[in-house]
C-alpha cells in the first residue's frame, strides 16, 4: 500500500492493525519495592489476561496521531465559520499558563488554604463573568453549556418549590438549540415550543398565549440562532415574570454582546456561558468545554455547591453549607483548566478589548451577509449580530443543496458553516465568522461561495459529488447507522 | 467594511438592541494586560498552589497523580487536535473520528463490554447518566447504591435524579469495607457499585450480577481508578451491564479536578438508550473505510426533548490524551504500570502493619489506595507528613467519620520507596 494518496496526504491504519507483539512506547523505572503476586493478592478479582491493547513503539504512536491530526480542519488552519460555535482564534498564552504545574498538577482535595491561587483565580473569573453579563453571582462548576443549562433549570425548579409552587412546563422558542429542550426534559419538565414570528423573532403575543401558572420558565437565546437580537426581550421577560416564571438565557451567542449589552440588564434571571465559545478556550475536537452559570440574587441560594467564599481574614474557602442548594453537579470543581485559559483571555482583552471583540464579530457577520445577499436566499433579512443564516432556496433549480455547498467548501479548504440549523429555516447555512478574520480572509471566503453558486448553475454535478479533493469522498452515514460498527474487532468475530 | 454594510459607525450595528437595554459604560474588569503581564499574573497565582509536580504525593480519592509520557502533551498540543470541534463534517474530521473509534475499542477491551461512547463530563456525571440509562431501559423508579461509591459521585447522582420521582437507597458496607449483599427487590432499576471502592477496597463481584438480573435489574459498575482496569477482572466479565467512571489516570493532568474524562460503556442491545456521541465505521463514496458520528437520533440536536441526554460538547481532547496514553503504554506497559501501583501500595501496607501506632482499617485486597487509622487525629498526621514534604492523603472524617481518625492513602507508580518509608513514620508520629 502506498504511504500517501498524493504528496504528503498520508494513509494511516488503525492502532490495532499497526500493532506488533512485544513493542511498547514507554519504559518504567525498575520496581524499587519487593515484587508481589497480583493473582494471589487479588483472588477472584484478578484479571488473568491483559486487556488486548495494541503494541507500538513511541515513534509509531507519534506518527500515527500526527498523521491523524493532518486529516482535521482547525481554526489554526483557516476560517471555521461553524455557526453558534464561535470558532475564534485561541491565543497561545492560554495554553502556556494552563500547563503551569501550580494549575496542572494541583489536586481538587487539597485543603483550601493550600490552593489559594486557584481559589483566587476562580473568585476573579466569577466576578469578571458577573460584570460582563450583568448577573449577580456565578458558579464555575458546570462542565459544558448543556450542564450549565441543567444547573439553571434545576435552580429554577428549586426556586419554585421553595415558594411552594409546582410548575411543570418550560417554554422554548422553535429556533432554540436542541440542548435547551433536552436539558429541561432531563429535569422532568414538559417542553412547550413557542413559534417565532415571520421576522424570525419571538413576539410577546406568542409568549403571552402560552404563559400560564404552570410555566416554570422561558429559555431564550439572545441573539437567537438566526443571528438576530430579540428586540422584544424586555416585554417578553415582563410577561414571564408577571406570570410567576423565570427567564433562562442561553449564553451560546454572548460573543455578540460583549461590552454592548448585558443579559442581566435584559431581564434574564439565569444564564450559562460557553467559555469555549466566547472566551477562547479550545474546542478540542469536541470539548472539554466549560459552562459556568450566572444568576440574579433571587437564585443565589440555589447555586450548586461548593461556591468560593471569602472568610473574615480575607482568605478564600469552599462554602458547602448552603441549605437551599441544588447540590453538587461535578465530581470536583468543574473544568478548571478551561477557567485558567478564560481568565487569561479576559485579562488580555480588558474592557476595551472585550467590546472590540463583539464589534468586530458583528461587523464581520454583517459584512458577509451584505456580500452574499443576492447569491443566496436570506430567509430573515435585517441587521444581524454575530452570525447570519442563508438558505439554499435560490439553488433549488440546480438540484444543489446546502449539504452539497458545504461539502464543496471543503474542496476549497474551508470548514463548512453549521448546516440545516436552526430548524426554522429549510436548508439553512449558519455562518459565524467571529472577530478573528480579516477583511481579506472574508473576501476570499465570499468569492469561494460565489464560485460555488456559479458552479451549481453551470456544473452542478461537480458540487453534488463534493468533496473531490479530500482523502475520503463523501461518507455513507446511512450505512454506519444501519449496521453499527462501533469498535475494531479482529476479522470475523 | 462599514460602507459595504451601510453604516457610519460600528456602534450602529447594535441598534437592534433597544436603547435602554444597551450597555454603554466601560465594563468593570481589570485593564488589559500584555502577554508578558498575563504570564506573570498567572504564574503568581499558580505559585500559590500546592501541587504534585515535586513528588511525595499520596493524595488520590478519585483524582490520581500518574506518570504522563512526554509524547502525550506533545501530540495533543497540535492545533489540528486542539482547535477543531465536534466532527460534524466527517471528511475533514477523520483525525478526531478515528481517534474516538480507537478509544471506543480500547475502552471496550478494558471494561469487557461491547460499546463505549465518546466521553461524558466526568466520572460523577457518567454515573448519573448510567443510572438514567438503566431507569430508561427498565422503566423502573428505584436505584440501589453501594456506600462504597465516591461521596461526590453520590451527591451528583442525587442532584441529577432530584425532581424525577426516583428513590435512591443505600447498600451499606460490611465490616471489611465491601458492599454488603442484600436481596434485590424487583422494582430496582439498577445497583451501582464502585470498583475499587472509594475506600480503596477491591470487591469480589462474583454472583452480584446474577442476583441483580434475577430481579430484573441492571448492574452498573463505576470504575473508581481507571488504572486498576488492566489488573482487575473486567467489570463486563463479572456481568456488569453498564460500566462508567473516570479515566483521568490515562494521561490527563489532575488539573485541580478537571477537565477529566468521564466514560460510559454498555452492551449492544442497549445502544439506543446510551447517552453521548458514538463513532462508527463506514465507507466513503469510493469504497474507502472512514468514520462518522452515528446513531445520532438518540441525541439532543436531532431528538430535542426526547433525547437520551442533553450532553453536546463532551471531553474530546481529554479522550485524545487518554487514547494516546493507552497507545504508548500498550498491552504490556499498561499492565506493568498497574502492577507497580499494586506492588508499591502493598509495600506501604506492609510497612504500616509493621509500624506501631498506625493500622490498616480494612482487611482484604486493594489496588493503589487504602484506609489507614492514625494514632491521634488525621489533621495532625497530615501536618507531620507535610513537615516531611509529603502530602499524606485524604482525611476521611467528612466522608466516613465512623472510622475514627483515618486517612485514605494513595500510592502510585510515582511514589518512591524512601517517600513511602518517611510517610509511614510520619503518620505513626509520636507512637514511633
Amino acid at each position: 500500500m502506498s504511504n500517501a494518496t498524493q504528496g504528503f496526504a498520508y494513509e494511516e491504519a488503525l492502532l490495532f492493525e499497526l500493532s506488533r507483539p512485544g513493542r511498547r512506547g514507554v519504559d518504567l523505572p525498575a520496581l524499587d519495592v519487593p515484587d508481589v503476586d497480583a493473582k494471589q493478592l487479588l483472588g477472584e478479582a484478578f484479571r488473568a489476561e491483559p486487556a488486548d491493547l495494541p503494541q507500538l513503539s513511541e515513534v509509531d504512536v507519534v506518527r500515527h496521531f500526527t498523521r491523524l491530526s493532518t486529516w482535521n480542519a482547525a481554526v489554526d488552519l483557516g476560517l471555521y465559520p461553524l455557526g453558534s460555535c464561535t470558532m475564534k482564534y485561541n491565543p497561545k498564552i492560554n495554553e502556556r499558563v494552563a500547563r503551569l504545574p501550580g494549575f496542572a498538577w494541583a489536586h481538587p482535595h487539597s485543603p483550601a488554604e493550600r490552593v489559594q491561587g486557584l481559589l483566587q483565580l476562580c473568585h476573579e473569573l466569577e466576578r469578571s463573568l458577573a460584570e460582563i453579563s450583568g448577573m449577580d453571582r456565578v458558579s464555575l462548576q458546570p462542565a459544558a453549556g448543556a450542564q450549565g443549562e441543567l444547573a439553571g433549570i434545576m435552580m429554577i425548579r428549586a426556586y419554585h418549590e421553595h415558594r411552594g409552587e409546582r410548575r411543570h412546563k418550560v417554554l422554548i422558542p422553535d429556533s432554540a438549540h436542541g440542548t435547551n429542550p433536552a436539558s429541561a426534559a432531563l429535569n422532568g419538565y414538559d417542553v412547550v415550543s413557542v413559534p417565532s414570528g415571520s421576522d424570525g423573532l419571538l413576539h410577546p403575543e406568542a409568549v403571552e398565549e402560552v404563559m400560564a401558572d404552570d410555566v416554570a420558565a422561558l429559555m431564550i437565546t439572545n441573539p437567537n440562532t438566526l443571528g438576530l437580537f430579540e428586540t422584544h426581550i424586555g416585554r417578553i421577560c415582563e410577561i414571564v415574570h408577571s406570570g410567576g416564571g423565570l427567564v433562562y438565557g442561553d449564553g451560546a451567542n454572548l460573543n455578540a454582546l460583549l461590552g454592548r449589552g448585558r443579559p442581566g440588564d435584559l431581564g434574564i434571571d439565569v444564564m450559562h456561558f460557553n467559555l469555549h465559545k466566547t472566551f477562547s478556550t479550545p474546542h478540542g475536537g469536541g470539548g472539554p468545554g466549560s459552562g459556568p452559570v450566572g444568576v440574579k440574587s433571587i437564585l443565589e441560594p440555589f447555586l450548586p455547591v461548593p461556591v468560593v467564599a471569602q472568610a473574615e481574614d480575607g482568605s478564600l474557602e469552599w462554602d458547602e453549607d448552603r441549605p437551599l442548594t441544588i447540590g453538587r453537579l461535578h465530581g470536583n470543581h468543574g473544568n478548571v483548566g478551561m477557567l485558567v485559559r478564560a481568565h487569561a483571555y479576559i485579562l488580555s482583552l480588558g474592557p476595551e478589548g472585550l467590546r472590540r471583540c463583539a464589534d468586530m464579530a458583528v461587523l464581520n457577520a454583517n459584512y458577509l451577509l451584505a456580500r452574499l445577499r443576492g447569491a443566496f436566499h436570506v430567509p430573515y433579512d435585517g441587521a444581524v449580530m454575530h452570525e447570519c443564516v442563508l438558505s439554499d432556496r435560490e439553488l433549488a433549480a440546480t438540484g444543489v443543496t446546502t449539504l452539497d455547498v458545504a461539502k464543496r467548501l471543503i474542496d476549497h479548504g474551508y470548514h463548512p458553516p453549521t448546516i440545516y440549523f436552526p430548524l426554522v429555516v429549510a436548508g439553512a447555512l449558519m455562518i459565524e465568522p467571529t472577530e478573528s478574520e480579516s477583511r481579506e480572509g472574508l473576501d476570499r471566503f465570499v468569492e469561494t461561495l460565489l464560485d460555488i453558486v456559479r458552479e451549481a448553475h453551470e456544473e452542478p454535478e461537480k458540487v453534488r459529488s463534493a468533496p473531490n479533493r479530500t482523502r475520503l469522498a463523501r461518507l455513507d452515514e446511512t450505512r454506519a447507522a444501519r449496521k453499527p460498527v462501533l469498535r475494531w474487532q479482529p476479522e470475523d468475530v | 467594511m462599514l460602507a459595504v454594510v451601510g453604516r457610519d459607525d460600528v456602534a450602529d450595528l447594535f441598534e437592534t438592541i433597544p436603547e435602554k437595554l444597551r450597555w454603554s459604560g466601560p465594563l468593570d474588569v481589570q485593564a488589559a494586560q500584555s502577554e508578558l503581564e498575563v504570564e506573570r499574573t498567572l504564574t503568581a497565582l499558580a505559585a500559590r498552589n500546592e501541587n504534585a509536580s515535586q513528588g511525595g504525593w499520596f493524595l488520590g480519592a478519585g483524582t490520581y497523580a500518574h506518570f504522563v509520557p512526554s509524547a502525550v502533551d506533545a501530540l495533543v498540543s497540535r492545533a489540528e487536535l486542539t482547535t477543531s470541534y465536534t466532527p460534524y463534517q466527517a471528511e475533514i474530521s477523520q483525525g478526531t473520528l478515528q481517534t474516538v473509534f480507537e478509544w471506543q475499542t480500547m475502552l471496550c477491551a478494558l471494561t469487557g463490554l461491547e460499546v463505549a461512547n465518546a466521553s461524558m463530563y466526568d466520572g460523577a456525571s457518567a454515573t448519573a447518566e448510567a443510572a438514567l440509562m438503566a431507569l430508561r431501559i427498565t422503566r423502573r423508579q428505584r436505584v440501589l447504591v453501594s456506600d462504597g461509591l465516591h461521596p461526590h459521585t453520590r451527591q451528583v447522582l442525587a442532584t441529577y435524579l432530584d425532581g424525577l420521582d426516583i428513590t435512591v437507597d443505600t447498600l451499606p458496607l460490611d465490616p471489611t469495607g465491601r458492599t454488603a449483599r442484600a436481596a434485590v427487590a424487583d422494582d430496582v432499576a439498577c445497583v451501582i457499585v464502585q470498583q475499587p471502592s472509594f475506600l480503596g477496597n477491591v470487591e469480589d463481584l462474583g454472583g452480584f450480577a446474577e442476583d441483580v438480573h434475577a430481579a430484573g435489574g441492571l448492574l452498573v459498575v463505576k470504575v473508581g481508578e481507571a488504572l486498576s482496569l488492566p489488573l482487575l477482572r473486567a467489570p463486563g466479565d463479572w456481568g456488569a451491564d453498564i460500566v462508567c467512571g473516570e479515566a483521568q489516570s490515562f494521561g490527563v493532568p489532575m488539573g485541580f479536578g478537571g477537565p477529566h474524562l468521564g466514560f460510559l460503556t454498555g452492551r449492544m442491545k442497549h445502544v439506543r438508550q446510551m447517552p453521548g456521541r458514538l463513532v462508527g465505521e463506514t465507507l466513503d463514496a469510493r469504497g474507502k473505510r472512514g468514520f462518522v458520528l452515528t446513531l445520532s437520533t438518540r441525541e439532543q440536536h436531532i431528538r430535542r426533548e426526547r433525547a437520551t441526554s442533553n450532553i453536546c460538547t463532551n471531553q474530546g481532547l481529554c479522550l485524545t490524551m487518554a487514547t494516546i496514553y493507552l497507545a504508548l503504554m500498550g498491552r504490556e506497559g499498561l499492565r506493568e504500570v498497574a502492577h507497580q501501583n499494586l506492588a508499591k501500595a502493598e509495600y506501604a501496607k506492609q510497612r504500616i502493619r509493621e509500624t506501631p501506632g498506625v493500622e490498616l482499617v480494612f482487611p482484604g485486597p486493594t489496588f493503589n489506595e487504602f484506609a489507614v487509622r492514625v494514632p491521634d487525629d488525621a489533621p495532625q498526621a497530615l501536618a507531620r507528613a507535610r513537615e516531611e514534604g509529603l502530602v499524606g492523603g485524604l482525611d476521611l472524617a467528612a466522608a466516613h467519620g465512623g472510622l475514627g481518625p483515618a486517612l485514605l492513602v494513595c500510592v502510585t507508580e510515582l511514589a518512591q520507596r524512601s517517600e513511602i518509608d518517611r510517610l509511614v513514620s510520619a503518620l505513626a508520629g509520636a507512637a514511633r
